[in-house]
């Protein structure tokens, strides 16, 4: 049971920082993703204020229809739905990273926020903590 | 105002470029492991470096040149050199660091 | 480690979830629960399936936060605290649960 104490997570001290998780790489060509979306689940139970931003080939993460099943992969494109119940609700996708792949939000299986590269800029500038995946 | 660190080669990666792209003008970005080749003159992105040097400080870290046999006066005008004590000093000044890679 | 139904031999991990997810069977909750000394009720079966339902929609296995608050949606307040699920899984809902239902350990539970 005193593990499942640490799973609660919860955030004893009361400060709340801007963690901000962006992702710049394509779903399964490397393990970034995957590892950079569990971290985001965990991290989650600590209470703070995360958002994720989505950036270069890292749009790719949210393409809608991904199908893994002949490549004995996991398709873990369906997590991106449940962030919102880990209270992860701030999503964005750089409008240029969009554009140069020829997606639009209706490619994406969840909906996010379209920000302009300068935009995302003065967001970054405003984080307490960035981390790259 | 984030301190940028980027450690990809420019000619393999484009972490650079996106640094670049995101980073705010006046921004710090430092150079480490194989972005340093990013500092040399003669190569084929020199103009694009010496034009992101009008709007960012750039700084590379003194022993992944060295670890790498590059000179520091085969680098382009304006990089500065920082060695480890330099990039502890780096990270110290910014509130928040940003790492490419 | 390995659990054996019917005379089929199922593969799990040193914490007892079971390594292919296809391996699942209700055998395979009774069987484990019966291990843990726990007799499956209709209100575990409840959580059981809600988890399955959970992981076959969203591919990941909830943190015992999230579970808590989906359970409550889903079947009311009644349910939808920890109390009500310690009772039903001692060992943890999230963890415990899970292992019953044939999923990985969920994410971050260590």
């Amino acid at each position: 049971m005193a593990d499942e104490t640490m799973e609660e997570g919860g955030n004893p001290t009361g400060v709340v920082k801007k963690f901000m998780y962006v992702n710049r790489r394509a779903p399964y060509g490397t393990v970034y993703p995957l590892e950079g979306l569990e971290v985001v689940l965990i991290g989650a139970a600590f209470e703070q204020d995360v958002s994720m931003a989505f950036v270069d080939d890292g749009v790719y993460q949210l393409k809608k229809g991904q199908d893994t099943a002949e490549t004995g992969m996991k398709n873990f494109s369906p997590a991106y739905r449940a962030l919102e119940m880990y209270d992860v609700e701030k999503l964005y996708a750089e409008k240029e990273s969009l554009e140069a792949r020829g997606l639009t939000q209706d490619d994406l299986l969840v909906s996010v926020e379209v920000l302009s590269t300068a935009e995302l800029t003065e967001l970054m500038e405003q984080q307490d903590v960035i981390l790259n995946y | 105002m984030l301190l940028h660190t980027v450690n990809k080669s420019p000619f393999e990666k484009g972490s650079l470029d996106t640094c670049l792209r995101l980073a705010k003008q006046g921004s710090t970005i430092l150079l480490i492991e194989d972005a340093v080749y990013a500092a040399m003159q003669g190569t084929v992105i020199e103009s694009k470096i010496s034009e992101a040097m009008k709007r960012y400080s750039v700084y590379a870290l003194q022993s992944d040149l060295k670890a790498r046999g590059l000179d520091e006066d085969r680098l382009l005008n304006g990089i500065k050199v920082v060695d480890y004590g330099g990039f502890v000093d780096l990270v110290a000044e910014h509130d928040t660091v940003q790492s490419w890679f | 480690m390995a659990l054996e139904i019917n005379g089929k031999v199922i593969e799990t991990d040193e914490e007892g979830y079971i390594q292919n997810l296809n391996d699942w069977s209700p055998e395979v909750a009774e069987k484990m629960a019966g291990e843990d000394g726990c007799e499956l009720s209709d209100n575990h079966w409840e959580v059981i399936n809600f988890l399955r339902n959970y992981y076959q929609e969203y591919q990941i296995a909830p943190a015992v936060r999230v579970l808590t608050k989906a359970i409550g949606k889903k079947l009311g307040p009644e349910k939808g605290n920890s109390k009500y699920l310690y009772e039903l899984f001692p060992y943890g809902p999230a963890k415990q649960a899970c292992k019953y239902a044939g999923l990985p350990k969920p994410t971050g539970c260590v």
